[in-house]
């Protein structure tokens, strides 16, 4: 347990030395979304009827920086470690798959809870935010955080160079959260792209989290949970396979 | 009482390579070993084994009794390795590394025993220090402590003195040798031959993934203690009395191998006596690869 617990503690400080870049930045960038979306669109969109655009907004870009941040947590963590070699220090010691597994998790959803969490508390500036049902918030919050956190790991495991890790951030990452309805509902798309839209585990993430601020959802949260939880269980199934395996950290 | 390390049938390929080829090899309790072997010779590769860096294709590696594989954990816990790369993690202090690894192997109120290692290895004025701002010498020093924060039994040190200065060695030496009278298995790969002769009890030798020779270090020194005398000659031919040492020509130079180098005089003589002219002189200690060929040689003879 005290195993598990300081290599949490050391993931924690990891990224907590360098708040400034780690949690503040992501929090900037997420203000300065939504300056502009809301200012440009509010008084053109309504997504759910009595729900300003902006206030649709802000979970959507909460969640977004949760979720990502989650990834750099554990994905930036390894490949550094890997490059520099100091991860040598962890894979000498009695720790078990899981519980290095569990750490790496653990750290990622603090990290990207406490910038999803900034960048709500800096969104009340705009004008209070409603939350009637904070339990769903927090459960999407929690599972997503540890589905990126999970992705994160692997990419940073199975990445030999930081390019890799930007292509992978760049070209699969991204694109999914941005196309999973942070700035729209999926059905005010066309039909082929709300079907697309369903195969996408982002996109349960987002609406999940949303229906915690709105009680309105495009997904039963239920539903929605059950696809979260069941994507968060199957990549920590694989993750924990890989861990076991060696796979590109025992040779 | 069981072997601190106990290796038996080792094999490990990396794609063409076979880094391990059949491994044997027990080190007792308390004892002093030296794994000596060119680059590429396996040393690095075994340790990897022993430390779950990397797992054999075949054969068992058990640490104290604790198989590797099966049962890492113990493993794990009964042995502390010193990496041959100076590796650090740049976000912490000496403290802080120190206190994190103890966390790692389940010791959370071990500041008693990290104040101690950090005065033996002369690192209490760095304590505070972030690991960026050390010297090399200091940072492999720091990697030292991290093998010894959980008091392993068994400590592996991997080229434990390349790239150290002259003082920090000695330093360093005189810390391992202490850690040895108190019980510690010490296990340590070199290059440098005479660090092994002045430290270890007993010495392998490994080459191409096997081992080539296993034997207490006066004995394998006993064979090893002889010159190679290079000489060019007018005519450029030995004596039957010298024959049988002769080695390969090299560079144009006849090649006599000589036990001790007191024989020289005698070589000369001999060739002075047949009217041979010698032109030019060497004298060569044999490095550690001819020591190999050497000893293989043995081996084969013995065999």
């Amino acid at each position: 347990m005290s195993g598990f617990l300081t290599l949490l503690r050391k993931e924690l400080l990891r990224f907590w030395k360098v708040a400034f870049q780690t949690v503040a930045a992501p929090i900037l960038t997420a203000a300065l979304y939504l300056l502009v979306f809301s200012h440009v669109l509010e008084a053109h969109v309504q997504v759910y009827p009595g729900v300003s655009y902006t206030a649709f907004l802000v979970p959507g870009l909460a969640m977004m920086s949760l979720l990502q941040n989650a990834f750099a947590n554990t994905s930036s963590s390894l490949i550094q470690s890997k490059i520099t070699g100091n991860i040598v220090f962890v894979l000498l010691t009695p720790l078990s798959h899981a519980e290095l597994y569990w750490a790496y998790i653990c750290a990622a959803v603090v990290r990207g809870v406490m910038v999803g969490a900034g960048v709500f508390a800096v969104t009340l500036i705009t004008g209070p935010v409603p939350l009637p049902h904070p339990l769903w918030a927090a459960a999407f919050a929690v599972l997503g955080g540890g589905i990126l956190g999970a992705l994160g790991l692997i990419a940073g495991i199975w990445a030999d160079k930081f390019d890799q890790l930007a292509a992978f951030q760049n070209f699969v990452i991204v694109p999914l959260t941005f196309l999973s309805g942070v700035f729209y509902s999926v059905h005010s798309l066309p039909p082929f792209w709300q079907a697309a839209s369903h195969l996408n585990p982002f996109f349960y993430m987002i609406d999940g989290f949303r229906y915690g601020f709105f009680g309105v959802s495009d997904i039963a949260p239920l539903t929605g949970l059950c696809i979260v939880g069941a994507t968060f269980g199957g990549l920590s199934f694989v993750s924990l396979r890989l861990l076991r395996s060696g796979w590109k950290l025992r040779s | 009482m069981t072997p601190a390390i106990e290796v038996s049938g080792l094999g490990k390929r990396y794609g063409g390579v076979q880094a391990l080829d059949g491994v044997d090899l027990e080190v007792a309790q308390g004892e002093f070993f030296a794994l000596l072997g060119p680059n590429g010779a396996g040393k690095t590769t075994l340790i990897s084994i022993l430390a779950g860096l990397a797992r054999p294709d075949r054969g068992e590696a058990r640490v104290m009794g604790h198989h590797v594989v099966r049962d890492y954990r113990a493993a794990r816990r009964a042995l502390g390795v010193v990496p041959q790369e100076l590796v650090f993690d740049p976000f912490f202090t000496v403290r802080e590394t120190l206190r994190i690894q103890s966390g790692y192997f389940g010791l959370t109120h071990n500041d008693a025993w990290i104040d101690e290692i950090l005065d033996h290895l002369d690192l209490t004025a760095k304590a505070n220090a972030n690991m960026r701002t050390l010297s090399g010498g200091m940072k492999r020093r720091v990697l030292v402590a991290q093998a010894l924060v959980h008091r392993p039994p068994v400590i592996i040190l991997d080229e434990p003195t390349a790239g150290v200065d002259v003082e920090l060695r000695q330093g360093l030496w005189a810390f391992i040798r202490r850690l040895n009278q108190a019980g510690h298995t010490i296990v340590l790969t070199t290059h440098y031959l005479e660090e092994a002769e002045t430290l270890c009890s007993r010495v392998a030798m490994l080459k191409s993934g096997r081992v080539v020779a296993l034997d207490t270090t006066a004995n394998l020194l006993a064979g090893l203690s002889g010159v190679h005398l290079k000489v060019r000659l007018e005519p450029d031919r030995l004596p039957e009395a010298l024959r049988a040492r002769a080695l390969p020509v090299s560079g144009g130079l006849q090649v006599i191998a000589l036990e001790r180098a007191a024989l020289v005089a005698d070589a000369l003589a001999a060739l002075r006596a047949e009217g041979i002219q010698v032109l030019d002189v060497q004298l060569e200690q044999p490095d550690l690869e001819e020591a190999f060929l050497r000893l293989v040689g043995r081996e084969e003879r013995a065999a």
